[in-house]
């Protein structure tokens, strides 16, 4: 179940970010930016390489992602089985737009396929929001068709 | 109809009422728009009004002449003084009041007096006619309102929701409303208008006397408004003013404005009134926008950039964000650019918004090609309560049904036409029926069309894997489907792009395998042709003249091989020697002699492959399965002959003919096969004439073994697979024979190595 959407620019701003459980929008956000570096590193390392439709596994499990309560960095909270493991999966796209998704794995094990594909949902949708001439690139993207299409993706996943 | 007489009163007020339905003054009204709305407001139960509108001959003649047009009103008197209504109530009913309108819009009624009040002009007049509702004033802020409230901002938005709640206000109802419509044309430029026919009309409703003044100064206002301009956004910061109007200022102001006031107005009236599905777009409105499209892009099959029409809808003084989503919304196929439908709902959206409706979630239903859940309700709800004239929408849909139809029905056609517009991007539907189709209109079309020799023909048999059975069979039974391809340029939109489509794969896909794979066979010849060509063709073997391709059936195994035999020592004399050619390379040992048959037997296949060509049938197809099997003999060889003089003879093309005949060693004998198939042949016998140059005779064997391409589809895929079957036969055999060949040669070269080698060892022994 993704957990968090992020759509970040070229320039590494976000231009969509969306968490599910919204109190805790700050985390996603702080996990989403750091995911940007790995993203950033892998992208330089791919060179001329052609940008793959998920050309990024971050892979990032945190073990412990009850990040209410614990931090995460304390070895003791590995063993305690968190459900959350949340993983992050980034997209890039020929333009240089990153989509960043933290996913919880808790409850199924997304194979790499479904994030595939919802990533290019995710990209279908964002290209019809790029279509709208009344969008200016850059700006925050309002689209309630974009909006519609990343609950569905939130909520269906789980 | 009788003679309607009619009071001075009655006169002057029908007359006022006339002119102002007649808003092209054309002197006839058609039954849509005001007059259907006057009809309502008369409060009159729909089938009544129904009743009068038959009574009075409109819906004979179609349209209200101003005979027609004052009966009604009569009519309607009559049946607001609960007379029954009938003919000769017309003149004997007496002393009958005017008829009443009522516009049951009343809060309309009240935000234009709110408006009007709010006006520094006119509100002495207004506001002693009808009593402004305090809170819709000040929604208005002086702009000019519609049937609903028009919101500039969004905390107006929410007052649509409740118009047509408040029918406080008496009578003047409907005149005030149409008023009103009117007005819009005008805009924001022209409220004094807009203000005056109010009052007026209310005293109409009220006195039912028809207040000569009223009449008077209703009569002189009603043709001004139509001729205000639509409110070029421009020009009227009041964004108040209906849909048209950014677009006439954006686009041609001068012009446009005069269309889209007279249609502004009609469909201001129009939109107001489509209580049923408040999104329907009505034929006044729709020709606003498609005048509208027009100025943007002249072409109505084209699309207008998202580019321009941002401009143009930015015009509209909507919010981005809401230009945004309206956008998606009418976006439908997500190119970026509006076709004419795409551009009309989205133009219809924004009327709709700055009338103050929300925007839907979804593209409505009559807005889309296709069905969409109307999830609006809000909206819905609103539209009604707002547009009925009539207090209760209830009442309104019936009486608006006979229009109403109409209205849908233009629906579905636009829809359908944008589903083409939309068609028109290249975005295949449907591949296969509209290829095949295609292709049948390819097949009509090229008739005569060799354009494309040999790739279409490579292409086909090419394609024969590639493509479906369905296309290739289609493809082979049109025949000139190939040629259509190449020429499928000439084909417009759906087929001409999914044709392009075909033709590039085919075009690709036969390139590669072209020269090697052996070229489809050609298209079965008419019966026409082959009746020509086989004319030759018996001219020549004598052996079935008239014989058909009916005939052809019956040929396969009856044809005598009497031409044979004559013909056959020609082509096979040539063909050893031919033999001898291809064989030269072997050594002349005795054992390729042997063989020499074999590729006698080729040869003679090269010969009819050349001569036939143009296997037709399906039979002769079947024969050929017994001609390929590459039987060393020569009887074999003959019978393929014979097999193949009768395909000959249905063959159309008559140089074939003569080609085998006299030049049995012309290989390739192009001439007979293009004779035939006209369109593919020819191009499949270059082809493979080219090819049976290339490789040897047997080629040619495979070529002859193939059926010509049968006419019918079914004919086709069996021929195609027959031949298929065949050309793999052949192939299986002749890449033995390769074979065989390459070891005796190895042998050959083995034993003299070692023979020179003996020989060397013994010439000292010689020396000595």
């Amino acid at each position: 179940m993704a957990v968090c959407v992020a759509v970040i620019a070229k320039e590494n701003y976000p231009l969509y970010i969306r968490s599910i459980p919204t109190e805790n929008e700050l985390k996603f956000h702080y996990m989403v930016h750091t995911s940007l570096d790995v993203v950033d590193e892998k992208i330089s390392a791919m060179g001329k390489a052609l940008v793959d439709q998920r050309e990024l596994y971050l892979g990032l499990l945190y073990p412990t992602e009850d990040y209410k309560v614990y931090p995460s960095h304390q070895s003791p909270c590995v063993e305690s089985t968190f459900p959350n493991q949340l993983c992050r999966y980034g997209y890039v796209t020929n333009s240089k737009v990153k989509f960043v998704m933290v996913v919880d794995s808790s409850n199924t094990a997304l194979r790499d396929n479904e994030i595939r594909s919802m990533f290019r949902k995710l990209h279908n949708s964002y290209t019809d929001v790029m279509c709208n001439p009344f969008y200016n690139p850059g700006d925050r993207i309002h689209s309630r068709a974009f909006d519609s299409m990343v609950t569905s993706m939130m909520i269906q996943v789980c | 109809m009788e003679g309607l007489t009619l009071s001075d009163a009655e006169q002057k007020y029908y007359s006022d009422l006339f002119s102002y339905c007649d808003i092209e003054s054309t002197k006839k009204v058609a039954a849509n728009g005001r007059v259907l709305e006057l009809f309502r407001a008369a409060q009159l139960p729909n089938d009544v009004v129904l009743q009068i509108m038959e009574l009075c001959g409109a819906t004979r003649l179609g349209y209200f002449g101003r005979s027609q047009f004052y009966i009604a009103l009569k009519l309607v008197a009559v049946a607001q003084s609960g007379f029954p209504l009938r003919v000769e109530s017309i003149n004997t009913v007496k002393d009958l009041p005017l008829p009443r309108f009522v516009a049951s819009k009343n809060e309309q009624e009240s935000r234009h007096a709110a408006s009007y009040s709010s006006d520094s002009e006119n509100q002495g007049s207004y506001s002693g006619v009808i009593p402004p509702p305090p809170g819709r004033g000040q929604v208005k802020k002086g702009s000019v309102s519609h049937d609903t409230v028009q919101p500039r901002t969004s905390a107006d938005q929410q007052e649509p929701a409740s118009p047509v709640v408040s029918p406080q206000q008496s009578p003047p109802t409907s005149p005030h409303t149409w008023r009103k419509h009117s007005r819009h044309p005008s805009g924001g430029n022209s409220e004094r208008p807009l203000a005056g026919p109010g009052p007026f009309w209310s005293p109409f409703g009220e006195a039912q006397s028809g207040s000569s003044a009223g009449d008077a100064v209703w009569s002189g206002h009603s043709p001004p408004p139509p001729q205000e301009t639509w409110v070029s956004f421009a020009d009227t910061p009041p964004t108040s003013t209906l849909l048209t109007m950014h677009p006439a200022s954006v686009q041609d102001q001068t012009t446009v404005r005069t269309v889209a006031s007279a249609t502004a107005a009609n469909e201001i009236r129009r939109q107001s009134s489509s209580y049923d599905d408040p999104w329907k777009i009505t034929d006044e409105q729709r020709q606003y926008y498609v005048n509208q499209f027009k100025t943007i892009q002249p072409d109505l099959n084209g699309f207008i950039p998202g580019s321009a029409a941002k401009e143009f809808f930015t015009k509209s003084k909507l919010p981005i964000l809401e230009l945004s989503h309206i956008w998606e919304l009418s976006d439908f196929d997500k190119d970026g650019a509006l076709t004419l439908d795409e551009f009309c709902a989205a133009f219809h959206l924004v009327v709709a918004r700055k009338n103050g409706y929300d925007l839907p979630e979804k593209l409505p239903e009559s807005l889309m090609p296709k069905l969409i859940d109307l999830e609006d309700s809000a909206d819905v709800g609103d539209q009604p309560g707002e547009v009925g004239y009539s207090g209760s929408p209830a009442e309104a849909p019936p009486s608006k049904s006979p229009s109403m139809p109409s209205l849908n029905q233009t629906w579905p056609e636009l829809n359908q036409s944008s589903e083409d517009t939309a068609i028109v991007h290249p975005v295949p539907i449907r591949m296969t029926p509209s290829k095949i189709h295609m292709q049948e209109m390819e097949l009509k079309r090229t008739g005569s069309d060799h354009t494309n020799p040999t790739s279409p023909l490579l292409v086909k048999t090419s394609d024969l894997s590639e493509e479906s059975k369905i296309n290739s069979s289609v493809k082979f039974a049109s025949g000139n489907t190939v040629d259509g391809y190449s020429s499928s340029d000439s084909f417009t939109s759906d087929p001409e792009q999914i044709g392009n489509n075909v033709t590039h794969q085919r075009s690709h896909s036969g390139t590669s395998p072209d020269n090697t794979a052996p070229p489809p066979p050609p298209p079965r010849p008419q019966p026409s042709h082959s009746r020509s060509s086989s004319l030759d063709m018996n001219r020549t073997f004598a052996v079935t003249t008239g014989q058909q391709q009916a005939g052809v059936v019956a040929h396969p195994p009856a044809v005598p091989p009497r031409p044979q035999p004559s013909q056959a020592p020609g082509p096979v004399v040539h063909r050893p020697v031919d033999a001898d050619g291809l064989i030269t390379h072997t050594s002349t040992s005795p054992q390729q002699i042997p063989e020499q048959p074999n590729f006698a037997d080729f040869s003679q296949f090269e010969v009819f492959a050349a001569s036939n060509v143009n296997e037709e049938q399906d039979d002769e197809a079947e024969k050929h399965p017994e001609v390929l099997p590459v039987e060393k003999a020569s009887d074999p060889a003959s019978s393929l002959r014979v097999a193949k003089t009768d395909s000959k003879i249905e063959e159309k093309t008559a140089a074939s003919v003569p080609a085998n005949v006299s030049k049995g060693t012309t290989p390739l004998a192009p001439p007979p096969k293009p004779v035939r198939r006209r369109l593919k042949s020819e191009d499949e016998l270059r082809p493979e004439v080219d090819e049976h140059t290339q490789k040897t005779g047997v080629l040619a064997a495979v070529l002859a073994s193939q059926p010509s391409i049968p006419r019918s589809v079914g004919k086709d895929k069996k021929a195609i697979q027959a031949s298929i079957r065949r050309n793999k036969e052949t192939n299986t055999v002749l890449a033995r024979l390769n074979s065989e060949l390459q070891q005796q040669l190895k042998d050959v070269l083995e034993e003299r190595i070692s023979l020179e080698v003996q020989l060397e060892q013994l010439r000292p022994f010689s020396h000595l």
